[in-house]
C-alpha cells in the first residue's frame, strides 16, 4: 500500500478519506489531467473502483451559483420596502422572492386567470402533508383598498420569518394546518388603480369585466358570491359600485377562489381583508339574524380586536356585517360560513375616514403589525379548536 | 363638457390602451351612471328599532357622523377638523311631525392635533325628517370643553396673512395623492376643504348614508373678496353604505373672524349627459 500512496502522491491525487486498512474503501479526488493514468494504474493492479462523482467541478459551480442566488434573494427580501405601496408586478416579484427564500415552507399556487387574463396566485404555507386543515386569507378584493394588499405583503413575510425564527405560535399552527394567503384577489382592478392618480382610476373598487352596460364595466367581487345572491345591499345596476353581477360567481375571479376552496375541501377558516372603518366582523351580511355560532364568533373577534388594540391602541369595533356596516348579500364571508367554514371573518383596516382609501404609506407597517396580532389570535384559536 | 364627451367616445374604442396622462381630465371619468343611485333604505330591522341603540351598529354611527359634520361646519378651520372617536350611548324614536330623532352621547378628537389630542365628549340630537323630497337633518349639539381646547388662533392668523395677499394664487390637484401623501403646505387647505365639504355632507345626509371626504380633486384660489380667502374646491365624497364616490364643486370663503362659509355648491356628474342631482 505504501508504494501505491507514493505513486498517488505523484499524480496529485487528493484523498478524501484516508487509507486505514485494506478492507475499507478509500475516496480519491482525481484531477482531470491524471484521470487516465489513475484508471490504468488501478486496472493494472486489480484495485476495484467506482466513479462516485463524475465531475466535481460542475457540482462546485452549481453550488456556488445557488449560494449567490440565495444571497441575492436574501438581500432582495431584506431590502423590500414594506413601508410603501407597490404595483402588481412588484408584488408578484416579491412573492417569487419570498418563495425562493423559503422554498421549504412556501409555494405559489396558480388558481386561474382574471377577466383580463392575469394570473391569480395564492401563497401556500405548508410543512407538508396532504390537504391538512387550512386557513384562507385574502386581500385586495376591492381594488382601491391599497392598505389591504400592503398588509398582506407584510403578513406573508411575517409568517415566513416567524416560522424560520421558531416564534410561537406560528410553527405550532403550521404543524397542524396550512395557510393560504392571496395577496391580490382582484389583479385587474388593482392594476387599474395604478393607471393614474385621477380618482376614476385610483378609487376604482370593482373588477374590470364587461357588463351589460358598455359605459360601466366591473362587478363588486364581494357581492358576487353564492350567498343569498340577489338579496339586500347589492345593486343590479352595472353602474353601481356594489353591482353584484348578472349571477352568482359570474366573475371569474370569484369562481377561481370558489373552485379552489371547494376542491381542497378542508378549509377551517376564511378571512378577508378590506379597508376602511376599523372593524372586525363575522357573518351574516345578508341577514340580521344571528348566525348559529354568533356567540363564539363574537368572542373570538372581541379577543382578536383586543390583541390588535394592545399594539398601537387602535380601536376596532366588532359585530356582524349586517349590523355593523349594513346589509350586504353575496359576500364572501357569508359564502364561506354557509359552506361550513365556521371561523369566517372580515377585517376593515385603518382608518376611520380621515384618509380613508388613501392611507399614508407610513402607516402600512403599524397597520400590518396590529392586524397580525389579531390574525395570530384567530389562527391559534382555529388551530386549538378543530372541528 | 362636449369636448370631453366626444373624446370619451374616441377613447372607448381603445379601452385597453396604456395609462392616460395624469393631468388630463379623463373622459373615462364618465362611468355612465346617470346619477348616484339613490340610497336604498335598508331592511327594517335596525332602522325600526326604537329606544336604545347598539353604539357599535351603523344607525348610531351614521347619526353621530351627521353630528360631526355639524360640529365641523361650526368649529372647523384650517387647523381643526373633528373626527368621531366613538359612540357611547344612542337611542332613537319616531317623532310626531314625521321623522326620526336620535339622541347621542359620543366622543370626538381633533385630527389636527394628531393622536396626541384629547377626546371631547359631546351630546347631540339629530333629527332626520321623513319627507317626500330629501331635506337636511337638524342637529342640536353640545360638546363640553369646546372653548377650552387649545386655540389655533396663531396658526389661523399666520395662514390667513400668507394667503390673503392679492398675489396668492394657490392651485393644486389630488390632495392627498394616490399614496396618501400631502405636503405640509397643503394640510390647512385639505382641512378647509374637509370643513367646506361638511356643509354638503350635512345637507345630503340621511339615515341611509354615511359620508366621508375621500379626496380633494382640486383646489383653486379665487380672488379674495371682502377680506375673505376664496377657494374653489372639487371634492370627492365617499358614501359608505352604497360605496359610491360623489363629486362636488364648491366655492367657500374663510377668515379667522368669519370661519368657513360655503357660497356655492354644484354636484358634478361623473358623466357629461347626466342632469339629475342626488336626492
Amino acid at each position: 500500500m505504501r508504494v501505491y500512496l507514493a505513486v498517488f502522491a505523484l499524480l496529485a491525487l487528493d484523498f478524501w478519506t484516508h487509507a486505514v486498512s485494506t478492507e475499507r474503501p478509500v475516496d480519491i479526488l482525481v484531477p482531470h489531467s491524471s484521470l487516465n493514468a489513475v484508471k490504468v494504474f488501478l486496472k493494472k493492479n486489480n484495485i476495484p473502483f467506482t466513479v462516485m462523482i463524475n465531475n466535481v467541478q460542475e457540482l462546485l459551480v452549481r453550488e456556488r451559483e445557488e449560494m449567490v442566488h440565495n444571497a441575492e434573494m436574501e438581500r432582495k427580501s431584506k431590502s423590500f420596502n414594506f413601508a410603501a405601496y407597490h404595483d402588481l408586478e412588484t408584488i408578484y416579484s416579491f412573492m417569487d422572492t419570498l418563495v425562493a427564500s423559503h422554498s421549504n415552507l412556501i409555494s405559489k399556487v396558480n388558481i386561474g386567470r382574471t377577466y383580463e387574463n392575469r394570473t391569480m396566485y395564492v401563497l401556500k404555507f405548508s410543512t407538508g402533508g396532504v390537504k391538512k386543515p387550512a386557513i384562507w386569507i385574502d386581500a385586495g378584493i376591492h381594488a382601491r383598498e391599497w392598505i389591504s394588499h400592503a398588509t398582506a405583503v407584510w403578513l406573508a413575510d411575517r409568517i415566513a420569518t416567524d416560522f424560520m425564527g421558531n416564534r410561537a405560535p406560528v410553527p405550532s399552527i403550521l404543524s397542524h394546518m396550512d395557510i393560504f394567503l392571496m395577496i391580490v384577489a382582484n389583479p385587474d382592478g388593482y392594476v387599474f388603480t395604478h393607471l393614474s392618480p385621477n380618482p376614476h382610476y385610483r378609487l376604482w373598487r370593482k373588477s374590470r369585466s364587461a357588463t351589460s352596460n358598455p359605459k360601466c364595466p366591473g362587478v363588486d367581487l364581494n357581492r358576487n358570491w353564492d350567498a343569498e345572491f340577489g338579496g339586500p345591499g347589492a345593486s343590479d345596476d352595472p353602474c353601481a359600485e356594489d353591482y353584484r353581477g348578472p349571477s352568482a360567481q359570474s366573475e371569474i375571479e370569484v369562481k377561481n377562489i370558489v373552485d379552489f376552496i371547494m376542491n381542497h375541501g378542508n378549509f377551517k377558516s376564511f378571512i378577508t381583508i378590506h379597508s376602511y372603518m376599523q372593524l372586525l366582523m363575522y357573518p351574516y351580511g345578508y341577514s340580521g339574524t344571528d348566525a348559529p355560532d354568533q356567540p363564539e364568533l363574537h368572542d373570538v373577534a372581541t379577543s382578536a380586536s383586543k390583541a390588535l388594540n394592545s399594539w398601537h391602541g387602535t380601536v376596532y369595533k366588532v359585530g356582524s356585517i349586517f349590523h355593523t356596516i349594513k346589509p350586504a348579500s353575496g359576500a364572501s364571508v357569508d359564502w364561506a360560513y354557509l359552506r361550513g367554514i365556521k371561523y369566517s371573518f372580515a377585517f376593515e383596516l385603518r382608518d376611520t375616514g380621515r384618509y380613508g382609501f388613501l392611507l399614508p404609506a407610513d402607516q402600512i407597517v403599524s397597520t400590518a403589525r396590529e392586524t397580525w396580532f389579531a390574525l395570530r389570535y384567530i389562527m391559534k384559536y382555529v388551530c386549538d379548536h378543530p372541528y | 363638457m362636449k369636448t370631453f364627451c366626444s373624446v370619451w367616445l374616441l377613447l372607448s374604442l381603445v379601452e385597453l390602451s396604456p395609462a392616460p396622462p395624469a393631468s388630463q381630465e379623463p373622459p373615462l371619468a364618465c362611468t355612465g351612471a346617470p346619477d348616484p343611485a339613490p340610497p336604498q333604505p335598508e331592511t327594517a330591522e335596525d332602522m325600526a328599532s326604537t329606544g336604545d341603540l347598539e353604539p357599535t351598529h351603523y344607525p348610531a354611527r351614521r347619526a353621530a357622523q351627521v353630528a360631526l359634520h355639524y360640529l365641523n361646519t361650526h368649529h372647523g378651520s384650517p387647523f381643526r377638523v373633528f373626527g368621531l372617536q366613538q359612540v357611547h350611548k344612542a337611542s332613537a324614536e319616531d317623532v310626531a311631525a314625521g321623522g326620526r330623532k336620535y339622541k347621542l352621547d359620543f366622543s370626538v378628537t381633533d385630527w389636527g392635533s394628531g393622536s396626541a389630542g384629547p377626546a371631547l365628549r359631546c351630546s347631540a340630537d339629530v333629527l332626520f325628517p321623513r319627507t317626500e323630497r330629501h331635506s337636511a337633518p337638524k342637529v342640536e349639539l353640545h360638546c363640553e370643553a369646546l372653548q377650552q381646547i387649545n386655540s389655533t388662533a396663531q396658526e389661523d392668523d399666520a395662514f390667513y396673512q400668507k394667503y390673503i395677499s392679492p398675489d396668492s394664487t394657490v392651485s393644486a390637484r389630488d390632495i392627498p395623492d394616490s399614496f396618501g401623501n400631502m405636503s405640509e403646505e397643503m394640510q390647512p387647505f385639505w382641512r378647509l376643504a374637509r370643513v367646506a365639504a361638511s356643509f354638503i355632507m350635512l345637507r345630503e345626509s340621511s339615515e341611509n348614508t354615511e359620508f366621508n371626504m375621500a379626496k380633494v380633486a382640486s383646489i383653486t384660489q379665487q380672488e379674495s373678496s371682502e377680506e375673505q380667502l376664496m377657494l374653489e374646491f372639487v371634492v370627492l365624497l365617499h358614501d359608505f353604505p352604497s360605496q359610491e364616490i360623489v363629486q362636488w364643486k364648491l366655492l367657500a370663503s374663510w377668515s379667522p373672524d368669519r370661519g368657513v362659509r360655503v357660497l356655492q355648491t354644484e354636484w358634478q356628474p361623473r358623466c357629461p349627459h347626466a342632469t339629475k342631482p342626488p336626492n
